[in-house]
């Protein structure tokens, strides 16, 4: 592993990562994945690091991940969330990023609604960005983390086939997949009503698959996207149940399918819509690694913007003080 | 009343008078008195050398937004009118979408008599077609007319109900006035912010495709035909629409049509990087669209170009791409814009430019303007057409600084702007008129 790969200030996407930076991500995040497994979880490596979570949207799952990242590198964290702060009370985009600035933040992670919304940040503030979910557009660490778990269980990404199943088009978790994937070498596709297909999407260089028995007969890996009820109500699709019948992965049209199949989910999962239950807790669900694995992710990242060195996080492993 | 004028050595062009020559032009008593070769000044006249330059007609704008009254943190109708001359437009038309709307002949008064206060291009308010720009019930058209209205719209929105449209297009007539539509199907464009195709995917906002206004056309032209009214397409954006409106023209539909200096020169591409400052409706489309109403403007099925000006203050643009404001600035830009773009590039004269920036604009709303002739209103501008600019925003006269020029090289810029015979615009004065450090206009009001 070379030690000359450097990164920019900010994570807004993996779109503007290279293949060597991706790669540096998840082979950093190994000695953090052991970290988690001890019974101190804790190394030095940010302390002094105030790290603020700005969470426009609610998360638990992501904003908690990302909290014990940062706890467990010794940072000191501070949550902003969407109940009484100051951005509620219609404080702009840009006055939250200049009082942040004023406070001497060193690290933001932020989750906005607005596709964008970090590069605004990070194109105004000397802190390091993180985008935690930005509207439509990326969520960088989620792609990272899904990666690091196919990865742990098929060993390579290169030539593999892995296949994005659900709302496509409004999906940020969809879009840093199909970059992060196709950057290491995987064969990308995407299946879902064609409503929910964005325009131009072959463009990016994936197939497009009508039907989930396609995409089932075709895929090593599925990645199955929450459908949310806004669509239904949108009238991109008639109902839920329909939604279920036609595109959800049941344990039947996995059966059909002519290799075992990883199923990934980066939930919350609407049990029932778009995934069975027996899918999510069967033998080929890796759903609850991902969870396990985004925590080391967000520390491999927070580390690496930091100006931490893949060579000394390696050296961390195996309980070394560093 | 104010000295003659006699502008002697420039090159004059007039696509009216088919004028492509070195004349002197006269002015007395803030007409046009006498065009012709080595014209001899009479007593106390003004010289204005306009060696090595050229003469036109002033040119019209038929699309500007000021944003009085309601929105004067943006523009008032007076900083307007003076970016106006600033760019060699003489005469603007004023979109209604202000705060109240231009729905009634009060109101087309009062835009009328703060133009004329202003005292810089003449301004003629665009009355709203709907009452409140709700859609539902037709304004006064009559009255505003008679208040001082060249046209109506309820631009900024279509007019929806087709039922409204057909009203509105049969009603017209009896004014002889044109509607100007913003041709859009509002249930194709949806949620979007921009151009939808794979610069929209990339950055993950939602996209208006390019048939949200290709159906807008469509009908409004077929409803122009039923009723024989006379419809201005506004802002055309896409190859389908050019279509759509050559197709009709064949058909002897009354209509015309303009573009804006950014659709004819900038794609989709000019958003990458969450950039609000390339945020407008419609949106910058594909390569594709902009050689259509590119070929289109230079083969005439688009007449015009109107610049759609849309001033906004920074903190409307200063935000998330979903939340800003749709708009960019555009009279101090239009001419280094497009004359770089068709005329240095190889693919209009000159004088097609200027036909297209005076002479047909002035004939679709109807104007006293657009030409250099004996009688006419001495609204002329001196331009450079080979200067060569950088466009620096905080150098507008215009308050909205919205452009997605900034930093480019513009060619071809104005000197000097006359209306009425009044030199209203003089850059070399402006310059020296301004000390070191100062921003020139940002004392405006």
């Amino acid at each position: 592993m070379t030690g000359t790969v450097r990164f920019g200030k900010d994570l807004t996407g993996l779109q503007g990562l290279s293949v060597e930076q991706i790669q540096t991500i998840l082979d950093v995040a190994e000695p953090f994945k052991e970290i988690s497994e001890r019974p101190i979880k804790k190394v030095p490596v940010l302390r002094g690091k105030t790290i603020v979570n700005l969470f426009y949207e609610p998360s638990t799952r992501t904003r908690v991940s990302f909290e014990f990242a940062e706890k467990r590198l010794s940072a000191d964290t501070v949550n902003i969330s969407g109940t009484g702060s100051s951005f509620e009370k219609g404080e702009n985009l840009v006055d939250t990023a200049r009082n942040l600035e004023a406070m001497r933040i060193d690290m933001v992670v932020i989750r906005h609604n607005a596709s964008g919304a970090p590069h605004f940040l990070a194109e105004r503030i000397p802190s390091n960005v993180i985008n935690a979910g930005d509207g439509q557009h990326e969520h960088p660490t989620q792609a990272l983390l899904d990666m690091l778990t196919i990865r742990d269980h098929l060993g390579v990404i290169a030539g593999l086939k892995v296949c994005i199943v659900g709302d496509i088009l409004h999906s940020r978790v969809a879009r840093s997949n199909i970059w992060g994937l196709l950057k290491l070498g995987a064969e990308v596709g995407v299946c879902g009503p064609p409503t929910l297909i964005p325009k131009g999407i072959e463009g990016l260089g994936v197939h497009v698959f009508k039907r989930v028995e396609e995409a089932i007969e075709w895929a090593e890996v599925l990645n199955v996207l929450r459908l949310q009820l806004e669509r239904m109500r949108a009238g991109y699709i008639p109902s839920l149940r329909e939604y279920n019948r036609v595109f959800g992965v049941s344990v039947e049209r996995l059966e059909r399918a002519p290799r075992e199949i990883l199923i990934l989910h980066p939930g919350p999962m609407n049990r029932g819509v778009e995934i069975d239950s027996h899918v999510a807790d069967g033998p080929h669900s890796v759903i609850l690694q991902q969870v396990t694995n985004g925590v080391a992710i967000r520390m491999a990242v927070l580390y690496l913007l930091a100006g931490g060195s893949p060579e000394r996080a390696e050296a961390a492993k195996g309980g070394a003080r560093t | 009343m104010s000295r003659p004028v006699l502008i002697h050595g420039g090159r004059l062009i007039d696509p009216a008078q088919g004028t492509d020559e070195r004349l002197d032009v006269l002015i007395v008593d803030g007409c046009i008195a006498r065009v012709g070769p080595r014209l001899e000044a009479p007593e106390g006249a003004e010289r204005v050398d306009a060696t090595g330059l050229v003469v036109a007609p002033g040119f019209v704008d038929l699309h500007v937004h000021l944003r009085e009254p309601g929105g004067e943190h943006k523009e008032t109708i007076a900083t307007g009118a003076r970016a106006a001359v600033a760019g060699g437009f003489t005469s603007i038309c004023a979109m209604p979408n202000t705060d109240p709307p231009i729905d009634d002949p009060a109101a087309v008064g009062f835009v009328r008599a703060a133009g004329e206060r202003a005292g810089f291009a003449r301004v003629y308010p665009v009355g709203a077609v709907s009452v409140g720009l709700k859609g539902e019930e037709m304004t006064q058209i009559g009255e505003l007319v008679s208040a001082g209205a060249i046209a109506v719209t309820d631009d900024g929105r279509p007019v929806w109900n087709a039922t409204l449209m057909r009203r509105a297009l049969e009603y017209t007539r009896t004014f002889e006035i044109p509607v100007f539509s913003h041709s859009e199907e509002l249930g194709l464009s949806g949620e979007g912010v921009m151009n939808e195709g794979p610069v929209a995917t990339a950055l993950g906002l939602l996209g208006i495709p390019n048939a949200a206004e290709d159906a807008g056309v469509a009908r409004d032209c077929i409803v122009a035909e039923l009723t024989n009214g006379e419809l201005h397409i506004l802002h055309v954006s896409t190859r389908g629409a050019v279509e759509i409106i050559r197709a009709a023209k064949a058909r002897g539909v009354r209509v015309t049509a303009e573009v804006t200096p950014h659709h004819l020169t900038l794609t989709d591409e000019a958003v990458r990087g969450y950039r609000t400052e390339a945020k407008m409706n419609p949106p910058l489309r594909s390569a594709a669209d902009v050689a259509a109403v590119r070929d289109a403007l230079v083969e005439g099925v688009i007449d015009c170009i109107a610049t759609d000006h849309a001033p906004h203050h920074y903190e409307e643009k200063e935000r998330e791409f979903d939340d800003a404001s749709f708009g960019v600035v555009g009279l101090e830009t239009a001419l280094g814009v497009c004359n770089r773009e068709l005329v240095v590039k190889g693919r209009l004269d000159l004088m097609a430019l200027i036909e297209r920036f005076s002479t047909r604009p002035a004939q679709i709303a109807k104007l006293s303007a657009g030409t250099v002739a004996e009688g006419m209103p001495a609204d002329i501008v001196i331009f450079d057409p080979e200067e060569r600019w950088v466009c620096a925003p905080d150098s507008f006269l215009s308050l909205g600084r919205n452009t997605p020029f900034a930093g480019q090289e513009l060619i071809g810029r104005a000197v000097m702007t006359f209306v009425g015979g009044r030199m209203v615009y003089d850059r070399r004065a402006e310059r020296r008129a301004a000390p070191a450090g100062m921003k020139v206009g940002s004392d405006v009001r």
